[in-house]
């Protein structure tokens, strides 16, 4: 393998952890000790175990309405997986047939579908995700769609740039001279080879996902209350920084590591697949 | 040169052309502005006379065209907040804010990502290498707005070091410019640490050591020169980022920018403002990015003449 040592043990650390937070994702009902939306008001703003006040009732401590703040922690990881994972299997799928359609069919329709994603690279993402949700209201649904209207030109980008480099390929020639579809060109000889490239950015943009979807339901435009979120729990504990620190300090603690997995695990990817792209 | 610059000014109007367009189908579907500018004790009759002085009766094309000439000379309507003050004005207002924390991150991650991006390719595979890149990757993995509430804990409240908020002294910059500041060096340290590994194995470095020049030199003037690209073309993507950063720093450290402006106008409803933010912003970025651009055809003539 052409990984450096440093690199190996990275990427298993990023690996692992991305695999228990899955799986805590996936079984966060068996895992969590108590509901995440239950809290009872005389246990309110119990520390962390560790901590004079603390118990192990309560690992992590409760927040202000006295929910268990391990399990909240818990099932907001699941909230945080499924958006990542829809909104980039949307549009990614949805940003590389255009970019591929844009760079393999050239002429007009490539120029249109250029200028679409100047537009969306050029409209600051956080000001459409927060007019999307005053107009549409917030809800899981609309963050998955507007976090997808925002992702999807950087694969298109990506598509485009490597199937320009593919279109020009002997064995693209001889599927054209041979008589193939367009469509089946597209589809079975340049798709498979930009797959590994748009993969990366996929791995990559899990972190970026996280952390806007976070920053949104921060500023309270993002997954609505009750449901547990990373973001909202920052938010929620922002008064409570002097004296009840864990509140914020826990949740952005999760996102760190959640992140720094998913970023170590595409670098890992990007060396092994794309030794000559810059980080 | 001067081609190039041509061919890429008219693509950046019709970008800005196309936001003008979204800006305006948003701002019409967020309801009837009528009805939020009157009180619910308006007649009918009152309604209908607003809406033909707003020129709302009117076919959409046809308003999207007087906003549009509006726009261009500069009135893009009145908040539908407070004292109703032209929105223009407002954004003109909070930009500098803005600017200042967000060009004063810029330039402190450049301080500081470059040349520990130097370092880290000279020390290679060294403790010191290690070290600071777990630390950058830490800068990039940590939400800004996380970072900014975590620095406010330890430097405000357990150290009493920095004030927690506001806009005016030195010390309130600190702790802004610092949570913005974080995830740039991380990218810049990288990036830079990345170019200057290619460049130090390349034939034209070897020569220069060969040729006497001292060390410092060959390293920091020529090795560096030729990393700085992919440094650029970052810096021309991050400002989505940048907008993005300010809105949540700015709303935690009480910092009166326009990302804090935005939202306030989101929140309320503030149609007029909000457009007025997007216009500038999406103008600005254009700006930067044909700023960006040329740069980049002036420092690498090879792109001159693709």
């Amino acid at each position: 393998m052409r990984l450096s040592l440093a690199t190996k043990i990275t990427s298993i650390i990023g690996l692992a952890i991305i695999i228990i937070l899955v799986l805590t994702a996936l079984f966060a009902p068996l895992l969590a000790p108590y509901e995440p939306t239950a809290g009872s008001l005389r246990d309110r703003l119990a520390p962390p175990f560790w901590q004079e006040g603390g118990s192990m009732a309560h690992l992590l401590g409760t927040d202000k309405l006295g929910r268990d703040i391990l399990s909240r922690l818990i099932y907001g990881a699941r909230t945080s997986l499924t958006v990542a994972v829809i909104a980039i299997l949307l549009s990614g799928s949805f940003g590389s047939t255009l970019g591929i359609a844009a760079g393999y069919l050239s002429g007009w329709g490539d120029t249109i579908i250029m200028r679409i994603v100047d537009v969306a690279f050029s409209f600051p993402a956080i000001l459409l995700a927060m007019v999307f949700a005053v107009v549409f209201g917030a809800s899981f649904f609309n963050i998955i769609i507007v976090i997808s209207l925002i992702l999807w030109a950087e694969y298109a980008r990506m598509a485009r740039g490597e199937t320009l480099k593919i279109k020009e390929m002997d064995y693209v020639a001889l599927a054209q001279v041979a008589g193939v579809s367009k469509a089946k060109i597209m589809f079975r000889h340049i798709l498979p080879n930009v797959a590994t490239t748009l993969i990366v950015l996929a791995t990559l943009q899990v972190g970026i996902v996280i952390i806007l979807e976070s920053a949104l339901s921060f500023l309270g435009v993002g997954i609505p209350p009750p449901t547990p979120d990373w973001g909202t729990m920052i938010a929620e504990g922002r008064s409570y920084v002097a004296t009840a620190w864990w509140l914020s300090m826990v949740p952005g603690m999760a996102i760190v590591v959640t992140v720094l997995s998913f970023n170590l695990l595409g670098d890992a990817l990007t060396e092994l697949l794309n030794p000559t792209r810059q980080p | 040169m001067q081609r190039y610059i041509i061919r890429r000014f008219p693509q950046a109007i019709v970008t800005l052309f196309l936001v003008s367009l979204i800006v305006f189908i948003l701002g019409r579907l967020t309801g009837d502005p009528v009805a939020l500018l009157l009180s619910e004790t308006a007649t009918q009759e009152d309604k209908l006379l607003l809406t033909k002085q707003l020129g709302l009766d009117k076919p959409l094309p046809e308003q999207y065209a007087i906003f549009l000439r509006n726009a261009i000379q500069g009135n893009l309507g009145r908040s539908v907040r407070g004292e109703r003050a032209p929105a223009l004005e407002l954004v003109f207002e909070r930009l500098p804010a803005s600017i200042k924390l967000a060009g004063l991150s810029v330039l402190v991650s450049l301080l500081v990502g470059l040349p520990l991006g130097v370092i880290t390719a000279v020390t290679k595979g060294s403790f010191v290498d290690a070290i600071t890149r777990v630390i950058a990757l830490l800068g990039q993995a940590a939400p800004v707005f996380w970072l900014g509430i975590a620095a406010i804990y330890l430097f405000s409240v357990k150290l009493g070091w920095l004030p927690t908020s506001g806009y005016g002294t030195p010390a309130q910059y600190v702790l802004p410019v610092f949570s913005m500041s974080c995830f740039m060096v991380a990218a810049f340290l990288r990036l830079t640490r990345a170019g200057m590994l290619e460049s130090l194995d390349s034939e034209y470095i070897k020569l220069a050591r060969i040729k006497g020049l001292p060390e410092t030199k060959v390293v920091w003037k020529h090795a560096l020169r030729n990393s700085l690209i992919p440094v650029l073309t970052y810096m021309g993507t991050i400002f989505g980022r940048l907008i993005a950063g300010a809105v949540v720093i700015e709303t935690i450290f009480a910092w009166p920018g326009i990302g804090r402006l935005a939202f306030d106008a989101v929140l309320s409803r503030d149609y007029p403002v909000l457009q007025a933010v997007i216009l500038v912003i999406a103008t600005l970025f254009l700006v930067i990015s044909l700023v960006v651009d040329v740069l980049y055809a002036y420092i690498d003539p090879r792109i001159r003449y693709s």
